[in-house]
């Protein structure tokens, strides 16, 4: 049981993991696999941060009467970490604008459809 | 000052080079700066392999904070040979695209193309050079986003939905990596290589441990594109134009490999990744998956660039199963297929952007009677062909030779067949390309050679396989003391 209460953030980042990376594996529509994979990178982040906490920690900020304060390196790295993620989202959902332009569709097997149509080298 | 900061310009000067780029009108003045950038970059690139065979290691620590509490950057043997060839390929692929690129994507584009190119450049380099994981890990993001970017410049629409599925891929083993470096740095509180690797003896044999190693080394073999983890890499590579496959074919797989090695080797140790973990089963049976799947899916193949992409899984397999020996001979072969391999591919690429130039596409039906009517593109292509065989006097032999020499070595028999029928098949499907290429007529059988601009780039990397076949001191030195560098332990 106390593996399930004390370490509950880990499993809240282990259901945000899981929930992403199903939702990026089983979705047709590319929309939603950014949305999984948004979900999937938010619970490294989560995880990231929730590891920088430590027992009793303030804030990282120099104040007086404060021995123990919380790990600010995660934080920092995870700053990066999300201006990577929205690059990353960016970037995604532009190739989205475009391939609905050219095909007039962002649903995965019809896209397939249209690539068999026109036939060639297409893989089997 | 460069004697001091080449490791730090080596990512810098392509970084700031690039929104450079961006503000340059399109046409020739972005081709030029980003020709003079690779060619620097190359400069530097030799002057640190010079220094690190000189000297010993270099470390340089960004910014001047000490490390593990800075950035440090640091070239040692094995990741002066991966610089070297980023930097020798990007400098031979720049002026290649000159024609080409003009040619394959879309005009308005251009400035936007070339600083993506420096961009992906610049991570490349910077996951070669860089001391620490974080680091690693952005600059991996860097190169990725920046290929997305190049591959999605394709004419043909696919380009489009190839940039996309790899950009799926790409981030979810960009991610995985992330996860194992988190769980390493929860671990031991440090993220400097050198560090965790004193750091992690003490932490080993623990369950947050174990499972950061897998995260880290499913991450590196997506982006390496290891069998089954290779769905992206085929599409990726027959819709990007032809400068772009040459570049990452040559570079992108490399620098994953490279990341793997590191990982392994450098942070973990080799107790620990193939002693506590059965990592060296799992390797040699997927890169023996890898190079017969790669290389029957290769000879099935109806487009050129298509069949090259998959030849490509099959190479990596070679690579991966030398590093699954774990003897100073495997590494040795693989970090010299490596080398050996980026100058193959990049050559096939090339020619292959000659005849996209000439004919406008790669499929076998566009190659016909091209013996005739480009016959010093062709021969090129069969200069390269036969070193991605590994016909003796080619690259290909020397690093084929080691590796069987390796198998042999550890009485690894099977490995040794494979090998062979691996080589069978790339000269089936090689050949089908000759056949076609030589012995089908033309609808139009005048001579149209492409242009000395594309020849001249194409026929240096041919020329380079046959010059490493003959004389391969230079790269077997470099990759034996590359492995010593993974043996030795400490980096």
């Amino acid at each position: 049981m106390s593996l399930l209460f004390e370490h509950y953030n880990y499993w809240v980042a282990i259901f945000l993991m899981m929930t992403g990376f199903y939702t990026v594996i089983s979705r047709g529509n590319l929309v939603k696999q950014v949305v999984g994979l948004n979900i999937f990178q938010a619970s490294v982040f989560i995880f990231y941060i929730s590891l920088a906490y430590v027992d009793g920690g303030a804030t990282p900020i120099v104040k007086e009467g404060v021995e123990v304060y919380a790990n600010p390196l995660p934080h920092v790295l995870i700053l990066t970490a999300i201006v990577v993620g929205i690059a990353t989202t960016a970037l995604g959902l532009a190739l989205i604008v475009r391939i609905k332009e050219a095909y007039g569709t962002i649903e995965e097997d019809e896209i397939r459809e249209a690539d068999q149509r026109d036939g060639k080298d297409s893989d089997a | 000052m460069i004697d001091q900061h080449f490791l730090a310009l080596l990512v810098v000067v392509p970084l700031l080079a690039s929104p450079l780029c961006l503000l340059l009108p399109n046409g020739r003045l972005p081709w030029l700066l980003a020709t003079a950038v690779a060619w620097v970059v190359f400069a530097l690139a030799v002057f640190g392999v010079f220094r690190v065979y000189g000297d010993g290691p270099v470390s340089y620590w960004m910014g001047g904070w000490q490390p593990p509490w800075g950035i440090e950057y640091r070239l040692d043997a094995l990741n002066a040979l991966v610089v070297l060839i980023v930097a020798a390929i990007g400098a031979v692929v720049v002026p290649f695209a000159g024609r080409s690129v003009p040619a394959e994507v879309d005009g308005a584009n251009i400035a936007g193309f070339y600083a993506a190119f420096l961009l992906a450049l610049c991570g490349l380099l910077g996951i070669a050079v860089t001391g620490d994981v974080f680091n690693l890990f952005v600059f991996l993001e860097i190169s990725s986003l920046a290929s997305y970017t190049l591959i999605s410049q394709g004419r043909n629409r696919r380009a489009l939905v190839s940039a996309y599925q790899y950009l799926i891929f790409g981030t979810i083993g960009a991610t995985f990596l992330l996860i194992g470096i988190g769980l390493l740095y929860a671990m031991t509180g440090t993220l400097n290589m050198a560090d965790l690797a004193r750091r992690l003896a003490e932490v080993e044999q623990t369950r947050t441990v174990f499972t950061g190693f897998a995260f880290i080394v499913v991450g590196a073999a997506i982006k390496l594109a290891l069998f089954p983890l290779h769905l992206w890499l085929p599409n990726a590579y027959t819709h990007a134009p032809s400068v772009v496959s040459a570049f990452l074919a040559a570079t992108a797989t490399k620098v994953a490999v490279y990341v793997l090695l590191r990982f392994t080797f450098t942070v973990f140790g080799l107790e620990f990744s193939f002693g506590a973990a059965p990592l060296s089963l799992i390797l040699a049976t997927l890169a023996v998956a890898a190079i017969l799947v790669g290389s029957v899916s290769a000879v099935t193949q109806n487009n050129v660039k298509r069949l090259l992409a998959y030849s490509s899984v099959a190479q990596i397999g070679y690579m991966v199963v030398a590093i699954a020996m774990v003897t100073a001979l495997g590494l040795t072969a693989a970090t010299l297929h490596l080398f050996n391999h980026a100058l193959m591919k990049g050559a096939l690429f090339l020619a292959l952007g000659c005849v996209v130039y000439r004919m406008g596409g790669a499929d076998m039906d566009s190659l016909r009677g091209l013996g005739r009517k480009m016959p010093l593109t062709m021969a090129a292509f069969v200069v390269a062909g036969l070193s991605l065989i590994g016909v003796p006097l080619t690259a290909g032999f020397i690093s084929k030779w080691y590796l069987v020499l390796a198998a042999i070595e550890l009485g690894w028999w099977p490995i040794v067949a494979v090998v062979l029928v691996g080589s069978l098949l790339a000269a089936i499907y090689i050949w089908r390309v000759v056949e076609v290429a030589y012995f089908r007529e033309a609808d139009d059988p005048a001579r149209s050679e492409a242009p000395w601009s594309l020849l001249a780039p194409t026929w240096l990397l041919a020329l380079a396989n046959i010059y490493f076949g003959l004389d391969a001191r230079l790269p077997v030195s470099l990759a034996e003391s590359a492995a010593s560098v993974m043996l030795g332990g400490a980096p």
